[in-house]
């Protein structure tokens, strides 16, 4: 990867609540490059949505960035003054939210809200700002755009409404989107679409893009590299086709045994045996050991990332390496 | 948006006649005025006389459409006590009570809102819980205790202000208040505040409450997570959305507060309506007090009618929702 938009390295975001430190994210490290898309990829609760935040600089109280460098064209972006982070949010970087029922504000209309973003950033006139607006909803196919911009969120189905903010994420022309499970709350063809435009923009406008899922199926035709989290750190890395051919940590080897299109006919599918576990009491040592085969006693100590074979990253003692090589 | 209107006239009229029958049903069927007034020792032709003249002979549906044709002429009867038409007398106070009421509304927004909002945005800070541990104080200080204090400390000891009675009338734009003189807004302050201070609590905590709600949603985070500067996400997206529940409540309160001023009024020798209908119901003056019952309840349709519409304004979810019912 040569020109990386994003770099993140050993993050952690810890959440100090009232019954002990979760620590959200641990210990996470990727990088995105110009005009790639980087698949994160995780179970309900292991970070993916906390990552995104703490890029954007949005963690919730009484969360915080403890630790780790967020290198955004590599400048760092922990603990950069507020005025500073706001002029990179929405101009710079792009957040895309999962449930596009909940993204609009429901009492402003939509040019209102795709205005005031670019006039947050940039010195334009109502109407200059107007027309770009029209602009980016016709690019991202929205029928009828100047109609539609005087609309309010609620007259919009979930696609279109997903759709609109793709296109307000889109109008300032950032150079990295994070869009945290975009497509989750859709349905498949209109998934499908989506999908489809975000690919082109990405490839248009040489942004990169991180695509947060706990759907392999979807980032599999999309990514260019993959990132599988559990329980706030990142298992294992590595460029897409391999990975999902070969993964080599037990737990994206289970991941994928459980997608139904990935078996052959007739098999049963496997099933990651247990339950995820709760960030709050992990087990010391490799957090998936209680479900995992191949645990053996080094694994009470925390497995590092390594390079197992030329650009795949994982953490464990035991990776599934006989047929990946 | 006219359908709506229209719509809601419809109901107010039915709602009004509703209540001419429970007010017809209260004061004219229940007990009979010709007690109080023809002499005791009347003989039964004059009694008889007097009820044929008042029409009390007629079957009850009569008596109330009479009382109905009456009404509809603005013919209340006159007052036993003042000799005066029920209907003059009660206009004759009701800007002095108006008066009050507004003002009282006035101090409980400018002071209420910009309370709740801070003790919202910073719910942990001193400023904020001593916010909220006030709002408690205005909720249950009795409103004729909290009256003698406001005189004891502002009038007697400080001498700041006038103890009772309303000031000097202006006029202005045909409207005569003791608004438009210095010395009138002395007056009104202390009976003012005394009224507002209930309602400012409901206004910080709703306010309050509002806040810290929206905080939390997807649409709030978005707006920030576009770069907009922190004012614009709290006093267009937060305020814009918190307006519907305070704008419902105010305008509800309003009608209370015209109604409830009687207190306040007691206290404060203030020459209102609320003062007025005490006295009436003393001497059981029906006229007047059917006039003030007809009166209060014009009022709370009128503006229950206005806060409808208000709503509709503020939020674009009713007003769909109307157009297509
Ligand atoms: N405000 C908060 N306070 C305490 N813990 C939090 C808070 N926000 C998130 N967490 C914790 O951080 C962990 C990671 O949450 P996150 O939202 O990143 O999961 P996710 O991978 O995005 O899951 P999903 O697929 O359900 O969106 C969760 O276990 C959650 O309990
Ligand atoms: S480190 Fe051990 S427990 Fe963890 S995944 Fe690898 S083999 Fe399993
Ligand atoms: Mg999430």
């Amino acid at each position: 990867m040569t020109e990386a938009v994003l770099k993140v390295e050993n993050l952690q975001t810890h959440f100090f609540t009232k019954a002990g430190v979760v620590k959200s994210v641990d210990d996470v490290s990727f990088e995105v490059g110009r005009g790639k898309i980087m698949g994160l990829v995780g179970e309900s609760g292991s970070g993916k949505s906390v990552s995104g935040f703490s890029i954007m600089g949005l963690v919730d109280h009484p969360g915080r960035v403890v630790g780790g460098r967020i290198l955004f064209h590599g400048r760092d972006l922990v603990g950069l003054p507020d005025e500073e982070m706001r002029k990179i949010r929405g101009r710079r970087i792009a957040m895309i939210f999962q449930d596009p029922m909940m993204t609009l504000n429901p009492v402003l209309r939509i040019d209102t809200q795709m205005i005031e973003t670019i006039q947050a950033h940039e010195k334009v006139d109502r109407e200059t700002a107007r027309q770009r607006s029209r602009d980016a909803l016709g690019q991202v196919g929205i029928p009828s755009p100047d109609e539609r911009l005087m609309a309010y969120p609620h007259q919009f189905s979930g696609g279109m409404r997903q759709r609109v903010v793709i296109a307000l994420a889109l109008a300032v022309n950032p150079k990295l989107v994070i869009a945290d499970e975009p497509t989750t709350a859709l349905d498949v063809t209109i998934q499908a679409q989506i999908l489809y435009q975000m690919q082109k923009l990405v490839a248009e406008q040489h942004m990169g893009l991180i695509w947060v899922t706990h759907d392999l199926s979807v980032v599999a035709g999309l990514a260019d590299e993959l990132c599988v989290m559990y329980a706030g750190r990142i298992v294992e890395r590595g460029p897409v086709g391999r990975l999902i051919d070969a993964p080599i940590h037990p737990y994206t080897k289970g991941l994928i045994g459980s997608v139904p299109s990935r078996n052959p006919r007739g098999q049963p599918l496997t099933q990651i045996p247990g339950m995820a576990p709760t960030p709050i009491d992990l087990p010391a040592g490799c957090p998936f050991r209680p479900r995992c085969a191949r645990a053996s006693d080094i694994c009470r100590t925390t497995p590092e990332t390594a390079e197992h074979l030329p650009g795949r990253f994982a953490r464990c003692f035991h990776p599934h390496l006989e047929d990946a090589a | 948006m006219s359908v709506f209107i229209l719509r809601r006239l419809m109901q107010s009229l039915v709602l009004l006649c509703v209540m001419t029958i429970i007010v017809f049903a209260g004061v004219y069927a229940i007990g009979n005025p010709i007690d109080i007034l023809i002499s005791p020792d009347a003989t039964q032709a004059e009694y008889d006389r007097a009820v044929r003249a008042l029409g009390l002979d007629l079957p009850l549906w009569q008596q109330y459409l009479v009382f109905l044709s009456k009404l509809v002429q603005g013919d209340l009867g006159k007052s036993f006590v003042f000799n005066e038409p029920a209907l003059t007398l009660v206009f004759s106070r009701l800007p002095a009570t108006l008066e009050l009421a507004f003002a009282a509304m006035l101090l409980s927004i400018v002071i209420g809102i910009p309370l709740g909002l801070w003790a919202g945005l910073r719910p942990d800070s001193v400023a904020g819980r001593s916010i909220m541990a006030g709002s408690i104080f205005g909720f249950s200080l009795p409103n004729f205790w909290q009256g003698l204090m406001l005189i004891m400390v502002f009038s007697v000891f400080l001498q700041w202000l006038p103890a009772g009675g309303r000031g000097p009338t202006a006029n202005f734009l045909g409207i005569n208040s003791s608004l438009f003189t210095a010395e009138g807004w002395q007056h009104l302050l202390l009976p003012a505040l005394n009224l507002a201070l209930f309602k400012m609590s409901l206004v910080i905590r709703l306010t309050r409450a509002g806040v810290r709600e929206t905080l939390l949603l997807d649409y709030v985070k978005f707006a920030r997570a576009k770069g907009l500067s922190s004012r614009r996400v709290i006093f267009v997206h937060v305020f814009k959305n918190i307006l519907i529940p305070l704008v419902t409540v105010i305008g509800l309160e309003l009608g209370s507060v015209i109604a409830f001023a009687v207190v306040t009024e007691t206290i404060f020798a203030w020459p209102g309506i609320g003062k007025l209908i005490i006295d009436s119901i003393f001497v059981l003056d029906r006229p007047v007090i059917v006039a003030y019952l007809i009166v209060i309840v014009l009022m709370f349709i009128t503006i229950n009618l206005i806060v409808d519409i208000l709503y509709s304004v503020l939020d674009p979810r009713v007003r769909l929702a109307d157009m297509k019912s």
